[in-house]
């Protein structure tokens, strides 16, 4: 057998276990990439979901601004939580909008009249049929939307305090 | 008392196994009356875990909730089968088995091994205690099935419902069997590295403990793929899970190694190799045991998930495959090279079987690794059974072309013309099979076609050696060979029936409405409440018609176990002579409508009785082998 040839197991192996090793001190990725990134938002009309604001249609999303669409309803804990980071971002100049999901219209009043109202817009999604066709499967989601439609980044649950800047960034860059 | 003791037992195990290093490392040196005490101590390491192994499987059946282990896993309302079998169902109970086959694999070389070379055979031993070691470390500090609960609770969380089967029983043993079986392989190959004592003796001292090894694999696999069929529901027979995987390359490792073996017995050829298999056979074991018992990869078989015992496991990974390779570096180059063959032999078909068994090994190592690689590249793509079925299937039909050849060819060296005389009636049946199954079924992919043309080309081959002779006066390893290898035709066969013809129907059906499923008219004849002695179910009575046949009643239920509360699916099976009706009882859909699953799916059977053939065929084979070592031998299969 050839010199260099009888340690080529041995190298081999190494370099699995130099895998194996990766693969154990990696920290758990959690970041779901969904398949909606660089995707058009679903086509969708939802009727008004608190009275004083307008509903929300997937042609308001596509006409030329970035917006930061939450998903969201009365009933979730994390949305409470989130709230102050919303009002800060709104406050920063982002159109932000609602999708309010499974909700009624007088719990919603008392939830945007407790925690603060950043919405320019919410839509009643009754059925949770446009969060599914987002690509969301829990309150909150939130989506960085371009002018053109098209959903650029989406976060699973709520904004934190250190999510703010990055939101913004993201939906300054969308334009 | 009794969980103390069988602590107490480990600990005692754990130092002799030390004892059993020391003395055979001071006796491979030179002459020693420690030689001596080596053999009696690794029967009595064994007896040592045996007894641990033993009481834990006591407390088990006992339902003592103060061990934490049982608390966690047991139920007393179990059958008492589920009870018994619990004890390997979780990660520290299956360990300590692994360790105790580990201890008895090792006492059956101490008891039974003859023919090696005494100093091999101390180097041996003492490789199996290396191994030992490092696995009651594993035990003791990071899963000790014997630790505590206090105060115990008033019930145990129970069993994982879908282990809650008969397999439970029968297949992680056998599969440990053949697993861990495979270390003696390992030890033999460390103990020749070290005494440098390479050649046919060593070669025919080894093979029946590779055989052994090898035919409990099989019946592990086979058995486990058949459970995995009927169990989960799925209609499917084998997935790439990772564990899956992590049970066919050692598989195919061993499987290579026979082959080899055979070489360097008759012909003192392929030394280094048949080392390098032999260390590559019980490393894929190990790195099997670690990939199941990490969480590095997600698999239908994961354990309980801790780092510490990742990190642990990985050390020894590279202690034990790593020094191995080191040693075989470092060792082989010492080791004479054979004696030469042609390109046309019996020697160059074994060396092509082993190349594609290693390409088929390389091909599942890296699928199964890829989610590894593919994340440090920083891409997330998962690769499933397209992949699989194409990169193992087309090595995998040249393979099943040289297995067809090789038996027909002679030692040392061959004359092709001849060669193409002895294949020319398989390659004939191959054709016509082809040709047959292109008129006049219905259209299926290249991969199956061809799957079914060589399996039938391989079945006419594999009984050819039989050709002319006194079968009486076969040996009994040849009948194995030739039983072995039908076996692969008739597993082919089932692969490529059921991959091209299963027929499947997912329907919404009411009380009294029939489907049409292949040559079977089934009625959806009524639902009713049953009750097990840990479960509720809900149970579907089908009636199943062939032609104008009487009913055939099949009873699919949607059961519910109570610890842990989970919801599994019983299948309801009925098997004919060309195939099985499979159902699976769904959920309510709407109005009174509930979901029937139904395959109809022709000549599955042919797998797993493909599976039994090759495993009686290697029983056949070892039985000749060791009846073989009491007398003078004649060469060759």
């Amino acid at each position: 057998m050839k010199d260099r040839a009888k340690w080529a197991p041995l190298v081999l192996f190494i370099l699995l276990g130099a895998a194996l090793s990766y693969g154990l001190a990696k920290p758990e990725d959690r970041n779901i990439t969904s398949k909606m990134i660089g995707a058009s938002v679903p086509s969708f009309v939802l009727p008004p979901a608190a009275s004083g604001l307008p509903g929300l249609t997937s042609a308001e999303l596509a006409s030329g601004k970035p917006h930061l669409v939450n998903i969201f309803a009365s009933w979730c804990l994390p949305c409470i939580a989130e709230a102050p980071q919303l009002k800060a971002i709104a406050d920063a100049g982002v159109p932000v909008v609602g999708i309010a999901v499974r909700d009624r219209p007088e719990a919603l009043a008392r939830f945007l009249a407790r925690n603060g109202n950043p919405f320019k817009a919410i839509g009643a999604d009754d059925a949770s049929q446009v969060q599914m066709a987002f690509g969301s499967s829990g309150v909150p989601e939130s989506f960085v939307v371009d002018g053109k439609g098209m959903i650029r980044q989406q976060t699973i649950g709520p904004l934190n305090p250190q999510d703010v800047a990055g939101v913004i960034a993201a939906v300054k860059a969308a334009r | 008392m009794i969980a103390e003791a069988g602590l107490a037992a480990l600990w005692l195990g754990a130092a002799l196994c030390a004892l059993q290093l020391f003395a055979a490392a001071i006796a491979v040196r030179g002459e020693s009356e420690l030689a001596a005490i080596v053999r009696p101590v690794a029967v009595a390491q064994a007896a040592l875990t045996a007894t641990a192994f033993a009481l834990l499987i006591w407390l088990f059946v006992r339902v003592d909730l103060s061990v934490l282990l049982v608390a966690q896993n047991d139920y007393s309302l179990k059958p008492f089968l589920y009870r018994f079998a619990a004890t390997w169902g979780n990660h520290e109970g299956s360990m300590l088995m692994w360790v105790t086959i580990l201890g008895l694999a090792g006492a059956a070389v101490a008891m039974f091994e003859r023919k090696l070379e005494t100093r091999t055979l101390l180097a041996t031993l003492g490789g199996q205690a290396v191994i030992g070691l490092g696995f009651y470390a594993f035990l003791l500090f990071a899963s000790n099935p014997f630790a505590r609960l206090d105060p115990p609770p008033a019930e145990g969380q129970g069993l994982n419902p879908l282990l809650q089967d008969p397999g439970l029983a029968f297949h992680p043993p056998t599969l440990y069997l053949g697993y861990v079986g495979l270390s003696v392989a390992f030890s033999f190959a460390i103990g020749a590295l070290v005494t440098r004592d390479v050649g046919p003796a060593f070669a025919k001292a080894m093979r029946p403990w590779v055989l052994g090894a090898w035919i409990f694999l099989t019946i592990g696999i086979t058995a486990g793929s058949y459970w995995a069929y009927y169990e989960l529901g799925w209609g499917g027979w084998w997935f790439w899970d990772p564990v899956e995987n992590a049970s066919l390359m050692p598989w195919l490792a061993a499987t290579a190694l026979l082959h080899s073996a055979t070489v360097l017995a008759t012909r003192d050829g392929l030394r280094a190799w048949t080392l390098m298999l032999a260390v590559v056979a019980f490393s894929m074991s190990m790195i099997g045991t670690f990939l199941v018992r990490s969480g590095i990869l997600t698999s239908v078989h994961a354990f309980a998930v801790d780092p510490r015992r990742g990190t642990f496991l990985l050390v020894l990974l590279f202690l034990y495959i790593g020094g191995a390779l080191a040693l075989f570096g470092a060792r082989v180059g010492t080791v004479r090279e054979g004696s030469r063959f042609d390109l046309v032999s019996r020697e160059a078909g074994l060396v092509a079987n082993n190349l594609l068994l290693s390409v088929i090994l390389g091909v599942v190592l890296i699928g199964t690794l890829y989610p590894l690689i593919a994340e440090a590249l920083g891409v997330k793509i998962s690769i499933g059974p397209p992949y699989f079925n194409l990169a193992a299937g087309v090595p995998a039909l040249v393979l099943v072309t040289v297995m067809a050849a090789g038996p027909l060819l002679r030692w040392r060296r061959d004359d092709g013309r001849m060669l193409l005389r002895r294949v020319a009636p398989a390659a004939t049946v191959a054709l016509l099979a082809l040709i047959l199954v292109t008129l006049f079924a219905p259209p299926i992919g290249l991969l199956p076609l061809l799957g079914l043309a060589l399996a039938a080309g391989l079945a006419l081959a594999s009984i050819a050696p039989l050709w002319r002779r006194n079968l009486l006066r076969t040996p009994l390893f040849t009948w194995g060979m030739v039983l072995a290898h039908l076996g692969v035709a008739v597993s082919l066969a089932g692969v490529a029936c059921d991959s091209s013809f299963t027929v499947e129907k997912l329907v919404a059906a009411r009380i009294g409405e029939t489907v049409a499923i292949g040559p079977y008219q089934v009625r959806f004849a009524g639902l009713d409440p049953v009750f097990g002695e840990d479960w509720q179910a809900l149970q579907a009575t089908l009636e199943a018609r062939r032609g104008s046949g009487g009913a055939l009643i099949l009873n699919p239920q949607a059961r519910t176990f109570w610890a842990p509360p989970t919801e599994t699916s019983e299948t309801a099976i009925h098997t004919a002579l060309d195939g099985q009706l499979y159902t699976v009882l769904g959920k309510q859909a709407g109005e009174g409508r509930w979901q029937l699953r139904l395959w109809w799916k022709p000549f599955v059977t042919l797998i797993w009785a493909g599976g039994a053939l090759i495993a009686i065929g290697g029983a056949l084979a070892l039985v000749g082998r060791v009846r073989r070592r009491h007398r003078p031998a004649r060469e060759g299969w």
